[in-house]
């Protein structure tokens, strides 16, 4: 007999296997089906793709990869997730399954449940937005993969005018050698509501694992979204973060990815500014280490006139680390009194590290303020000197600067606990 | 041998000599001054003391209570209690000066010992308000977007919580206008005490109007070539500096 916890992922179209029956409804079902079709016919993404220059492509093999087997620690699992102890509701997964949830605490009205929850009581609202934007900055293949394969996710639902005071905190884990997952999350904040939001990305064991998440973040007229994703994956493990925000007129997202583990992370992150006034704020902090590769990849993407977009992404890059941003502002003809903003600082401590930075900037329209830049440098010794010359020993002075680097980018994130809560998890892993 | 002493120092930056044999004895409790001409040397000798990597001493010595010190690394001659506030205080970004000036504290308690938070932030405030910075001060980033005034005064707050034996202010009173003179004059001395000997080096003799030397020395081609009591300083603000270098 063959056990679940050894089946590849490429052996069949659904993570529903050995009479395991699906929750999902027939359309769900056959969409399912349909991405898996997409996902076989699509070729492997090679090299001389634009959206996969230097790319590292050999880590993206999936072919070791398992359907993750049923968990059977839960209660060790809640209590390894311990983060914001101030917080408005949580959600445990593992292995894609949902092993916790506490919402009593939320107002009326907010709907924080898990997918196959939400497409039984809340099917239509669901369906609106259920991947409505096509992945297009590489990975459709593996967003396709990801759609064949989701078992659960998170919906949450903030109706018009809710304000959440205190932050959702939301986990997911990984367990067991080869295990494969694809955690799904969309978040709807409607009219003039307001949420923070962060969500954990973690290991049980050191492993290897592949994770293929997605996101979508719809903020609707006047909404509010601060939003934190921090992974902190396994040295072993090959993550795929695909990332759509859309911002209606006078809306604000402000979303942070901070990657924090994993050994092969691409990360995508699609911003689209769908009305007037719009705001999305872009931030990420990488301490890339080791052998990793963070490979990121962004779009800018203006589509209606006077909104705003500002990306910050820090990496600090020690060993052999490698990262790649590559990212897009695009203007559309439309979008008149755009003010875009993008920049990658590298900071290399490293020889052997390796940063490639590929800013770019399309714009159809008049009467625009794009600006974008990347640099890399070393750590400025004249910093260091200063520092030892107050007794600082040069390898704490060393973290101070470089946890100062990522701290100009965390300082942009507008809820405090979240912040703390990155400040604190990123201690561990400043070398 | 509560001196600061240095002994016929000889320092270079690449292949060119700077310092060419300078020697200067500084006792606990007292304040030297050294004056000179751009050019004569006076901030080499702050980071060559200091430890500054671009600089090689190529003989002599610097004594920290009959201490050698030119083998050690910067940070070590830090906490032996040694402290130099910059010409130039380096921005740096994201780093707030609480946690900054609480990691140099930190470097100086025993392994294993943790810094009392409650009691640090007390420390700080209270020398915070002595020298007329406002307490916000504390999370913003160190000298990031500082006027010359306030970098100055964070240099003077440094040393006030770190509470060195021997101090070399370099250039502090470059930048700053009168009103920021005299505060960061007045924290100056305040910090004057028999367990604290200082070198002020400056340009100008205005800095010593307010900061009293006991004995000012004047610099010239990398040596000490004239030594005298606090009233040479105006001879060399009303005559200049040449009939020092030509006599």
């Amino acid at each position: 007999m063959i056990s679940s916890a050894s089946t590849s992922i490429l052996n069949s179209s659904s993570s529903f296997n050995h009479g395991e029956a699906s929750p999902f409804p027939d359309w769900f079902q056959e969409q399912q089906a349909n991405a898996w079709d997409i996902f076989l016919k699509l070729p492997q993404p090679i090299r001389r793709d634009e959206m996969w220059r230097f790319s590292n492509l050999k880590k993206t093999s999936l072919e070791t990869f398992l359907e993750a087997s049923k968990i059977k620690n839960p209660d060790e699992i809640r209590n390894r997730s311990q983060g914001i102890t101030d917080i408005a509701a949580k959600m445990i997964f593992a292995n894609d399954q949902l092993i916790h949830r506490e919402v009593s605490n939320l107002p009326e009205g907010v709907v924080l449940i898990s997918i196959e929850e939400a497409l039984k009581h809340h099917g239509e609202l669901f369906r609106q937005h259920f991947m409505k934007h096509e992945t297009r900055l590489g990975s459709y293949k593996f967003a396709m993969l990801h759609q064949a394969k989701l078992r659960t996710g998170v919906f949450l639902y903030l109706p018009p005018g809710v304000v959440l005071n205190k932050p959702i905190e939301i986990w997911h884990w990984v367990e067991g050698a080869h295990s494969a997952i694809f955690p799904h999350t969309l978040f709807v904040a409607s009219k003039q509501s307001h949420a923070s939001v962060i969500e954990r990305f973690s290991s049980l064991s050191p492993d290897p694992a592949f994770v293929c998440a997605m996101n979508d973040l719809i903020i609707e007229e006047e909404a509010c979204l601060n939003y934190a994703s921090v992974q902190e994956w396994s040295a072993q493990t090959t993550a795929f973060h695909l990332n759509n925000t859309s911002v209606s007129k006078k809306g604000r997202a402000t979303a942070l990815q901070a990657h924090l583990g994993g050994l092969f992370v691409r990360s995508e992150s699609d911003s689209r500014l769908l009305g007037k006034d719009a705001h999305s704020i872009m931030l990420s902090i990488n301490p890339a280490h080791g052998k990793q590769e963070i490979d990121q990849r962004t779009f800018q993407d203006h589509i209606a006139p006077e909104a705003t977009s500002d990306l910050l992404y820090h990496n600090a890059l020690s060993d052999e680390a490698r990262t790649i941003f590559s990212g897009l502002i695009k203007v559309e003809k439309e979008a008149h009194q755009t003010d875009a903003y993008q920049k990658v600082r590298n900071l290399m401590l490293s020889d052997e590290a390796e940063a490639n930075s590929m800013p770019g900037l399309e714009i159809l329209a008049d009467d625009v303020r794009c600006t974008h830049g990347a640099t890399s440098g070393e750590l400025n010794k004249e910093e260091l000197f200063y520092m030892m010359a107050r007794g600082i020993p040069p390898q704490e002075g060393v973290k101070l600067i470089v946890r100062g680097f990522f701290q100009t980018v965390l300082d942009r994130l507008e809820e405090p606990l979240l912040r703390h809560c990155i400040e604190e998890l990123l201690e561990n892993h400043l070398f | 041998m509560s001196t600061l002493s240095i002994c016929n120092l000889h320092a270079s930056i690449g292949d060119k000599p700077i310092l060419r044999g300078l020697t200067l004895e500084i006792p606990k409790g007292q304040v030297h001054a050294i004056m000179g001409k751009n050019g004569s040397g006076k901030s080499t000798l702050a980071k060559v003391m200091a430890g500054h990597p671009d600089y090689t001493v190529t003989s002599g010595d610097v004594l920290l209570d009959g201490e050698s010190i030119l083998a050690m690394e910067p940070d070590q001659r830090a906490r032996l209690g040694l402290f130099l506030a910059f010409q130039y205080p380096m921005e740096i970004p994201g780093v707030t000066i609480a946690n900054f000036i609480r990691a140099a504290v930190q470097s100086r308690l025993p392994q294993g010992e943790e810094l009392e938070a409650t009691d640090y932030y007390a420390d700080l405030y209270s020398k915070m308000d002595a020298l007329s910075i406002p307490r916000a001060f504390t999370s913003r980033s160190v000298n990031e977007g500082f006027s010359g005034g306030e970098k100055k005064r964070c240099e003077i707050l440094q040393m006030a919580m770190l509470q060195p034996k021997y101090a070399v202010l370099d250039e502090t009173d470059s930048g700053l206008d009168i009103d920021a003179l005299k505060i960061v004059s007045s924290g100056v001395n305040a910090l004057r005490s028999p367990e604290v000997g200082m070198l002020v080096i400056t340009h100008y003799q205005r800095l010593l109007d307010y900061i009293i030397p006991d004995k000012v020395h004047v610099m010239a081609e990398g040596k000490i070539v004239l030594s005298g009591e606090k009233d040479l300083a105006l001879k060399l603000e009303s005559e200049g500096y040449d009939w020092v270098t030509a006599s």
